[in-house]
């Protein structure tokens, strides 16, 4: 191996100095040879000064410090959330026009322009980033955003907690970014299979960005899913009892708990991944008594919860639409509850689906194909549940409500070509083709995204006092359903005929029909994107035009829509008591009246620089190891120490909002309303 | 609708109260949110262990637990960890009494037993990897010195912690907040004592008899 051949070799004894400065970091790193790479860096550097010299030029950046960056407000850090996911979705979906582009190129004498070196870092950071740095964010910040004030709460359990979790995701998310323009990604596949993402075949820097991103990311995620389990047991408004939570709180709930319960179980993989990298163990190699299989049992056993980590509180979203859109209380609640509960624990019994082709034997891949296809029977009450929500109900479709009936269709069909995933002798044949590629992308966006969408456009005026544009909302919405379909029946279609993922080139001409047709699929959903970023600023210019003061445009059922819109930073004046789950509703029917007088002085958490800091830090430490600048990291991880025990040294955490102050804000709310009345 | 929920919301309807018209305090989640926390803690271990279980038998031609493990100086760390739980419980004692120089006391003490583990453990890692026996010799010692190692890490956390929170207690006084803090390390501390029993039966025990 050539590795241990070098290490063999004496190292001369003298000093060197910039080995010991900038570790395997030269000047080779940069991309300086690769056309695309440096257009692309060109795009975001002229891109990022352009934003950044705007940000100057308004003088904003104290603005964005105190309000923002620094904030503990769980709507303002479930906002970020949102907007992080959106600017990694443009890098993600990027890497996916790349994949199309090349494919439908790819053929015969052509090589397309992707070689494979290249191609095969962009599919990693494709699903890397997708899963871990779109899908995530979304998910957390609709959790974020929504769930405190569902519960009637004024924040999070711990609101510092929760601005550090933002950052250390925001930390990931930059390290992958990192290494599209210093050194390269992993080559290995989104879960870095060992042996090939060992040191022996992976010797690069690719495979250590990879963990050290997804590491930083995990601290944060881990951390944000522990402070959103204290804020649901222990917050919620006197009354709500467990089953009196709206069931978006719900999936809330026991998403948090698969990712308590999961994602230690992916920290601790990928730590044994780098000490077989870094300190040269045998976990997982080829020799000495290393075995493979334990990296791909124990990253699944992460993995299967992860799919409904997202899955789960999309599922809760369509909930709140549903029965928001159709005018009615939601149809079988108690099974829905208990559907859900159901679910969070069939998805720890799953894991073994994902290789049923590697040597587990008859009796074990029929265990997990049975337990794969029971998941379906929750998953299918669920569906009729919504089914029954809308039948007999006055169904508005406005554009959330679009988006749930496309999830319903779209998730349906993507749920069947899973159950025959499930069978281990169809999965044998299936296993690893574009049917494989196509039918996960079926249940993803067909759940997460499609929920991203109705989600940001039922809550949007929640958060901002202003609706979405509904014509641009709605040609994204077809844009990305019909997209959808024709970018990925051609791989249904491609799989069946037995074509494996993860090929950059093609030999049989007859295949190229249907990558031309995803291509051009693909193509609908970048439409699609660009109508919802369109969406976005159009509707911050009629802002005025899309104005809703009432703080309930939707006519809706649940708490955060008793309050104002964009809610006071304390969310309620007065702590809600609950006697239904549909809490506001049942306000509503029952003649509440706001009150206006007897304001109290609220106490709140201070804002603190803290978060930001730790995760800055984190990523140079991040830095230090890929790069092997073990200076950098040593000194990173003491000054981690440092902050975090003078962070701890703090006492002036909280203050009061004087009663005035309430009374003020409170009182223009007042007379804001008897106007528009 | 049924005779009986029109009867509730004529009744409710007299006066339902929809707010709360004073102060409301939600109870303190950070023993939860520890408790929360310690648990997915635990689950590193559960990963740990597992890879022990699976590759703890690949001696790939090197030593075995059997050859290597001094049960002796294990059980000599083994009392020094158990012994700190009792003096840290004695702490936890002083500070509900409300005694600050005791607290201190007994604080220092299991800070001290703390240091004294983590010594024998470096002492026995070193004497390992001098005799040619490192994590690099096959994948039963690469999930050894990984899994104990792994606990030897967060007893160093709970020093750098524990003496962190004698200085705050030293500065403050058994606040409300010092107080809380005591108590999550309190579970800290006893968590990796529990850890260690399973390390101790599971690792060192069950290796030397095999």
């Amino acid at each position: 191996m050539k590795m241990q051949e070098m290490q063999n070799i004496p190292e001369p004894h003298h000093f060197d100095l910039a080995k010991f400065v900038f570790g395997r970091l030269t000047w080779d790193a940069l991309p300086l040879h690769e056309p695309i790479l440096i257009g692309t860096f060109a795009m975001v550097a002229i891109g990022g000064l352009v934003v950044l010299g705007l940000i100057t030029r308004f003088k904003l950046w104290g603005y964005l410090w105190r309000e923002w960056f620094t904030s503990v407000d769980h709507k303002k850090i479930g906002i970020m959330y949102m907007v992080l996911g959106t600017v990694m979705l443009l890098r993600g979906f990027a890497d996916a026009l790349m994949m199309r582009a090349q494919q439908a190129l790819s053929f015969g004498a052509s090589h397309g322009y992707l070689p494979p070196h290249h191609y095969d870092q962009v599919f990693t950071a494709h699903g890397v980033i997708m899963i871990f740095f779109v899908a995530m964010p979304f998910v957390t910040g609709l959790m974020n955003f929504v769930v405190p004030m569902q519960i009637g709460a004024r924040d999070v359990a711990f609101p510092y907690l929760n601005n550090f979790s933002f950052w250390m995701t925001v930390g990931g998310a930059v390290t992958v970014m990192m290494s599209l323009f210093v050194g390269e990604f992993a080559r290995t596949g989104w879960l870095a299979y060992p042996p090939l993402s060992g040191i022996a075949y992976s010797p690069d820097v690719g495979v250590d960005y990879y963990i050290w991103s997804l590491q930083i990311a995990g601290v944060g995620t881990l951390l944000s899913g522990v402070n959103l389990i204290a804020t649901i047991v222990k917050m919620r408004a006197p009354g709500m009892s467990l089953m009196q939570m709206p069931v978006f709180t719900w999936t809330a709930l026991c998403t948090n708990v698969l990712i308590v319960a999961s994602f230690p179980v992916l920290t601790a993989v990928l730590a044994l991944l780098s000490l077989d990298r870094y300190a040269g163990t045998n976990f997982f190699t080829n020799e000495l008594g290393g075995d493979p299989m334990m990296y791909v049992n124990l990253i699944w056993i992460w993995g299967h919860p992860e799919v409904y980590i997202l899955a789960l509180p999309a599922f809760g979203v369509f909930s709140e639409v549903t029965s928001t859109f159709s005018g009615k209380r939601l149809f079988g609640y108690t099974s829905m509850v208990y559907a859900t509960v159901g679910i969070t624990v069939l998805s720890y019994l799953v894991w073994l689906h994902h290789f049923f082709t590697m040597g587990s034997g008859g009796d074990v891949n029929a265990f997990f194909g049975v337990t794969t296809m029971v998941i379906s029977i929750p998953t299918g009450a669920k569906i009729f549940n919504w089914l029954f929500t809308m039948y007999r109900g006055r169904v508005r479709f406005e554009v959330p409500m679009m988006w749930t009936v496309g999830f319903m269709i779209t998730f349906v069909i993507g749920g069947m070509t899973g159950v025959m995933l499930a069978v281990p002798p169809a999965d044998f044949v299936l296993h690893n083709s574009l049917f494989l590629i196509a039918h996960f992308h079926n249940v993803i966006i067909g759940s997460v995204v499609f929920a991203t969408f109705a989600g940001i456009n039922y809550w949007f005026p929640k958060a901002f006092g202003f609706r979405l544009h509904a014509g641009l909302g709605k040609a994204s919405f077809w844009l990305w359903l019909v997209g959808f379909w024709t970018a990925f029946t051609p791989l249904y279609v491609l799989g069946l005929m037995g074509v494996t993922r993860r090929m950059s080139h093609f030999d049989d001409p007859s295949l190229r029909i249907w990558f031309v047709i995803a291509a051009l699929g693909a193509l609908m959903i970048l439409g699609g994107i660009l109508c919802f970023l369109a969406q976005i600023a159009v509707s911050i210019m009629k802002r005025e035009e899309l104005r809703d003061v009432s703080g309930d445009p939707w006519d809706a059922r649940t708490l955060e829509w008793s309050t104002s819109s964009p809610p006071p930073e304390y969310n309620f004046a007065f702590t809600p008591v609950v006697h239904d789950h549909d809490a506001w509703w049942d306000m509503k029917q029952r003649g509440y009246q706001r009150p206006v007088a007897g304001f109290m002085p609220i106490h709140m958490p201070r804002n603190t620089g803290a978060g930001i800091i730790l995760a800055g830090i984190s990523v140079a430490v991040g830095v230090g190891m890929i790069w092997h600048i073990w200076w950098l990291a040593i000194i990173g991880m003491v000054a981690l120490l440092a902050v975090a025990i003078g962070h701890s040294f703090n006492r002036n955490r909280d203050f009061h909002i004087p009663v005035e102050d309430v009374a003020r804000v409170e009182g223009a709310r007042t007379e804001l309303l008897r106007k528009v009345a | 609708m049924t005779a009986a929920t029109h009867i509730r919301l004529a009744a409710d309807r007299a006066g339902p109260e929809f707010y709360l018209s004073e102060d409301h305090h939600p109870e303190n989640g950070t023993l939860l949110g520890f408790w929360i926390y310690l648990m997915s803690d635990c689950l590193i271990f559960a990963v740990l262990f597992a890879t022990y279980g699976v590759l703890g038998h690949h001696y790939a031609g090197g030593p075995t637990g059997a050859e290597l493990f001094e049960l002796p100086m294990v059980a000599v760390n083994t009392a020094m960890l158990l012994f700190s739980s009792i003096t840290y419980g004695m702490a936890m004692i002083a500070t509900q009494e409300g005694r600050v120089k005791a607290t201190l006391g007994w604080l220092a003490v299991t800070g001290l037993f703390g240091c004294g583990f983590l010594g024998l453990e470096l002492t026995e890692f070193a004497h390992l990897i001098a005799e040619g026996n490192g994590p690099q010799r096959s994948a039963f010692l690469s999930s050894f010195f990984t899994l104990v190692g792994t606990h030897g890490l967060h007893v160093t956390c709970g020093v750098i912690w524990l003496v962190t929170l004698m200085v705050q207690v030293k500065r403050w006084g058994l606040t409300e907040t010092t107080r809380r803090r005591l108590m999550c390390l309190s579970l800290f501390w006893h968590f990796l004592d529990v850890i260690w029993i399973g390390v101790f039966s599971f690792v060192y025990l069950l290796g030397a008899m095999s």
